[in-house]
């Protein structure tokens, strides 16, 4: 019976993601082009806001992946802090461009969107600002792996950085409401009955969607191993030296 | 612990360890906005409450890295940690060193920066007890950040773009408070969250900072 936490050793890791990563991106490149070509010429322009409204295919995916990818640092800390599994940790460094580009794409596609809707580029408003805060928050995070030369005091000051940071990015976002009153729409999609978003674009939307989750894992996967390859050439060239 | 205290005072009074140099930056930042916004009345009154409460906080940043970083060079941050009082009683100790050092001299020129800043007459009161009550959480959140770079050069840098975003919730909430009692508006669930942001840095954060020490010490 195999178990979640054989992929702790990275040699178990590596063999297994050897074969899987190339899957995983392969779909990741097929699903996501589904959605957004389907999204893009096969869906009818919204009667108010005409083609724009297209870019929801680019922004919520990014929006959604940009937090998760923050939730997945922070499971993965807590599993590097809880039972010390190096894959874990590497996993967490490598999640953190990604979700950096994340957010940077859907503030990027949301900029885009907001000029011939909202008239403005930017607004201060309550969702746009937590963002341009969660980005402030991978910065930090990404700066201080990058300061720190030891990889064990790397990843253990970044995760306590990513368990303290998640509090007060939660804070950051309900002070963002109070501060200001919002300009953005609710949420597009929810579990409740009674949708404001039609099949039509909910269709596309969903593929894309599961497209970006694709990609995250892709990447995730790919840079663990970069990580991980990184560290055995470190590990061969001290042993080289030892000799 | 008091011993610790006095002596953290000591040092950062009389080793030139940068006691005032925070006052006399709010200080200039409270002269510098005016002449670049303009001295019209209406104007600075509407940016008082703002520019008063990111001045207390960059004016907090500007003597964070030195908390540790003397103790971390010679030595005495190990002796510290291996002495008897638990690692985060002296976290908080430092945090408080930093605060009265810091934060409280910043409290108590707030209100004459508030008088050049022209910030209205109701607003005063709210601005000191939104100092009063913020700058300790400032102060704490501020030595968790000086605690995750302690082991690096250079870490100046690093420390402000790790330690500005968690400063957030608490400049939203202090700016606000002020904001709101200058129009005259109801203060108390601004001034309610403010407080659980300190109460809440206070009693959780010396657990990470000393964490985060003991990593570094490694």
């Amino acid at each position: 019976m195999s178990s979640f936490w054989e992929y702790a050793n990275p040699r178990k890791f590596m063999r297994t993601t050897n074969w899987l990563l190339p899957l995983v991106a392969a779909a990741s490149v097929v699903v996501t082009a589904t959605g957004l070509i389907w999204g893009f010429f096969f869906t009818p322009d919204d009667f108010r806001q005409g083609s724009t409204v297209k870019i929801i295919f680019l922004h919520v995916p990014a929006a959604l992946m940009a937090i998760n990818a923050w939730i997945m640092m922070l499971v993965a800390s807590l599993v590097w802090v809880v039972r010390r599994h190096h894959v874990s940790a590497l996993a967490a460094k490598a999640a953190a461009p990604v979700g950096l580009v994340m957010t940077l794409i859907a503030l990027f596609t949301g900029a885009v969107w907001g000029q011939p809707m909202w008239g403005t580029w930017w607004a201060w408003d309550p969702r746009l600002t937590s963002f341009l805060i969660l980005f402030l928050f991978y910065l930090g995070y990404i700066a201080l792996w990058a300061a720190i030369d030891d990889p064990d005091t790397g990843a253990d000051l970044t995760a306590v950085l990513c368990l303290v940071g998640t509090v007060f990015a939660l804070l950051s976002r309900y002070a963002a409401f109070f501060w200001s009153q919002g300009l953005h729409q609710g949420a597009s999609l929810s579990l409740q009955p009674g949708t404001r978003v039609d099949w039509a674009y909910k269709a596309p939307l969903y593929v894309s969607m599961s497209g970006f989750v694709l990609i995250f894992v892709a990447l995730v996967l790919a840079g663990t191993r970069t990580e991980i390859r990184a560290r055995r050439m470190k590990a061969l060239v001290a042993r080289e030296r030892m000799a | 612990m008091i011993a610790l205290l006095i002596r953290d005072l000591r040092l950062a009074i009389r080793a030139g360890g940068g006691f005032g140099l925070g006052l006399a930056f709010f200080l200039i930042l409270a002269v510098l906005v005016p002449l670049g916004v303009g001295p019209q009345p209406a104007v600075l009154a509407a940016i008082a409450p703002g520019v008063l409460w990111v001045g207390a906080l960059l004016a907090c940043l500007l003597s964070l890295d030195r908390i540790f970083a003397l103790d971390w060079e010679d030595g005495s941050l190990d002796l510290l940690a291996t002495a008897p009082i638990p690692l985060e009683a002296v976290v908080t100790i430092k945090a408080l060193a930093h605060w009265i050092t810091t934060g409280l001299p910043l409290v108590l020129a707030a209100p004459v920066l508030g008088v050049l800043l022209n910030l209205s007459a109701d607003a005063f009161g709210w601005l000191v007890l939104s100092l009063l009550v913020g700058t300790p959480a400032l102060s704490v959140i501020g030595t968790f950040g000086a605690a995750l770079t302690v082991g690096l050069k250079r870490g100046g840098l690093l420390l402000s773009l790790l330690v500005l975003p968690l400063y957030i919730p608490t400049l939203v909430f202090g700016a606000e408070l002020v904001s709101r009692g200058a129009a005259g508006l109801t203060t108390q669930t601004a001034l309610l969250l403010l407080a659980g942001i300190t109460a809440g840095a206070v009693a959780i954060l010396p657990f990470a900072s000393a964490a985060v020490i003991r990593i570094n010490l490694r």
